[in-house]
């Protein structure tokens, strides 16, 4: 098991002594058939209780993992066809924004999401998947485009937020994010967002405003990253999954403020562990929510949407003392 | 001894140092004089309040809390306020919250961190926000959120001009995801309101950051600062660490801001109520000219 968190340590411990085992029984010819099927059965019974009742810091830290997909490992398996598009018409072509034209089971669709780096190199060049205002823009400019030809919008989202540089306020880092909140919510398409990753804050939502929220099992979603809740709060950065568990940021979480529709289950250990099965399991999810927004008209898409975000909030309004609407 | 070397010498307290130490006491008595935190000139509280909070000697605009800036913008100071009863819950059960929202409850009067209502500015019925960064630095949660959103309804509805005086350090923390989608909220009302030929004009004041910078506030059909107003998406300190640079003074200023295009005009707090005035004015009429010609 190859990049394992501590918390996954059991796991790789017992599976290198399977392997030892395997190797041992060939070498020598002997059969461990019987104490191999015992530990496998051991194996997975121990991966049904670790990741079953994972923290919201250990699923952080899955959502965090280095080998965790990205939006360009998922557009080819999930879509045929894909025609990358870049820049922003008004200044630059963001790397921390991806996306173009593809084709969904046949149906062409606008694609668009957050796109974190390989390596150190690739990382630099995409700002860690954090975009400045030109890469808001680019991503609106392709879903206008979408709106225009009544093609949907599907969108990944995995940042750790907005790019908090000098040139991105002067280029209007906020006015680009409200921007996007801004025109999401009329167009006549339907919109899916997918978190895969991690979203982070308002540079996560600005891709975010879909009739459908799905969020991967162990993707987060939340107002600010832990690590910076934790600073303010306890001004110790280092209480990130202290802070994690305070903020409910995992899916399960968000399902239950009605923030999110549905959680794309993924395989033991995460989505890194296989690539191809998490592909087709965000494919059938998308599949089956656009076939039900297809259905709908360009104005029953433009309401169901701002009913979605329209009833998010938790308040009393005395004193009548009644509990407002979730 | 040896020891000694490393003991901390006892140096004798000198007068003079004594009389600096309690200076700023008997400089400013409680409530009757305030310092600029700008320029440091002592203030008497009575001009301060006459001047509309502004220094009189470097042209500072003092924060202010939400009733102080109703009382000087609207009609005879005053507010048919709104929704005045929503109260934040702590949805999260977050360590702290509960008692944080008593305190700042009790510190500012307030019920959460905006006031909202119909007024008049100038003669011209408006429906107004007015946010008061007393209250839990100004920070959007899901009532904050809520009376923005029901605010903008209104607006829509009885098809009045809408004007919002922002400020907030961002989002709240203690309510996480339903804070952020606030912004999308607040943001989709918007967008109704304005795709049916609503009016809105959106005013920074100092400090607008953060899910309340990146969402309704700078969305404005027209966008005004106060002079020196801070406004941004992320904090300096959280910049200056990213770009390891210091940054220059008038980072994020009104005036900066201007220079780079995000807003409209810098407006003067003695000059606020003219120029809301005068915009409101200009989308009144059906554009009739002057002695029928």
């Amino acid at each position: 098991m190859a990049g394992e968190l501590p918390f996954e340590k059991p796991l790789a411990e017992l599976r290198k002594k399977i392997d030892e085992l395997k190797k041992f029984g060939t070498e020598r010819e002997i059969d461990f058939t019987d104490e191999i099927a015992r530990l496998e059965a051991r194996y997975e019974e121990l991966e049904k209780e670790i990741y079953g009742n994972l923290t919201a810091a250990q699923i952080m830290h899955l959502a965090r993992h280095h080998a965790r997909p990205t939006t360009l490992d998922y557009i080819p398996l999930v879509f045929t066809d894909f025609i990358e598009l870049h820049g922003d018409r008004v200044f630059a072509d963001d790397l921390a924004i991806v996306g173009g034209l593809a084709k969904l089971n046949g149906v062409p669709v606008t694609v668009v999401g957050h796109q974190r780096g390989k390596d150190t190199k690739d990382n630099i060049q995409r700002f860690f998947g954090s975009p400045h205002p030109e890469g808001f823009r680019k991503a609106l400019r392709f879903m206008r485009q979408a709106n225009k030809f009544g093609r949907p919008i599907i969108t990944f989202i995995d940042t750790k937020g907005a790019y908090p540089g000098d040139t991105a306020e002067e280029r209007g880092q906020s006015e680009a994010i409200a921007r996007n909140l801004h025109e999401m919510a009329m167009f006549g398409v339907p919109i899916i967002c997918v978190v895969i990753g991690e979203g982070g804050s308002g540079g996560a939502l600005a891709l975010g405003v879909g009739n459908r929220v799905l969020m991967l099992e162990n993707a987060i979603y939340s107002v600010i990253s832990p690590n910076g809740a934790a600073s303010i709060l306890w001004k110790d950065a280092s209480k990130a999954d202290q802070a994690a568990e305070a903020m409910k940021i995992t899916a399960k979480d968000l399902l239950g403020f009605g923030v999110i529709e549905e959680i794309i289950p993924e395989p033991h250990g995460g989505a890194h562990r296989d690539l191809a099965v998490q592909a087709e399991a965000i494919k059938e999810a998308l599949w089956r929510h656009l076939l039900e927004l297809k259905a709908m008209s360009p104005e029953q898409l433009t309401s169901d949407r701002y009913e979605k975000f329209r009833k998010v909030g938790r308040f009393t309004e005395a004193p009548k003392a009644e509990s407002g609407s979730l | 001894m040896f020891k000694d070397l490393f003991q901390k010498k006892k140096y004798a307290v000198i007068p003079s140092e004594r009389v600096n130490a309690e200076r700023p006491k008997r400089e400013i008595p409680e409530g009757l004089m305030n310092k600029c935190p700008k320029c440091g000139t002592i203030l008497f509280s009575k001009e301060l309040e006459k001047n509309l909070k502004v220094c009189s000697t470097c042209g500072h605009h003092f924060r202010l809390n939400a009733m102080e800036r109703i009382a000087m913008t609207l009609d005879d100071g005053r507010l048919d306020e709104i929704d005045e009863d929503l109260i934040s819950e702590d949805p999260l059960e977050f360590p702290g919250y509960a008692k944080k929202l008593e305190q700042q409850k009790a510190s500012s009067g307030l019920k959460d961190a905006i006031v909202t209502g119909e007024g008049e500015i100038g003669g011209f019925p408006v429906v107004i926000g007015v946010m008061s960064f007393d209250f839990f630095s100004g920070s959007m949660g899901s009532v904050v959120g809520e009376k923005v959103t029901r605010a903008i309804e209104r607006a829509t509805e009885k098809k009045l001009p809408l004007i919002m005086f922002s400020t907030s350090g961002g989002a709240r923390m203690q309510e996480s995801i339903l804070s952020l989608m606030q912004m999308a909220k607040t943001s989709a009302a918007l967008a109704r309101f304005q795709d049916e030929g609503g009016l809105f004009i959106s005013v920074f004041t100092d400090p607008t950051l953060g899910g309340v910078s990146a969402s309704f506030a700078s969305l404005g059909d027209y966008n005004l600062a106060e002079p020196g107003a801070i406004v941004g998406f992320a904090g300096r300190i959280v910049i200056e660490q990213t770009i390891r640079q210091k940054l220059p003074d008038n980072f994020q200023t009104a005036e900066f801001n201007l220079k780079h295009g995000q807003l409209d005009k810098v407006v003067h707090r003695k000059e606020m109520k003219a120029f809301l005035t005068k915009l409101l004015d200009m989308h009144a009429g059906k554009g009739e000219p002057d002695d029928g010609r």
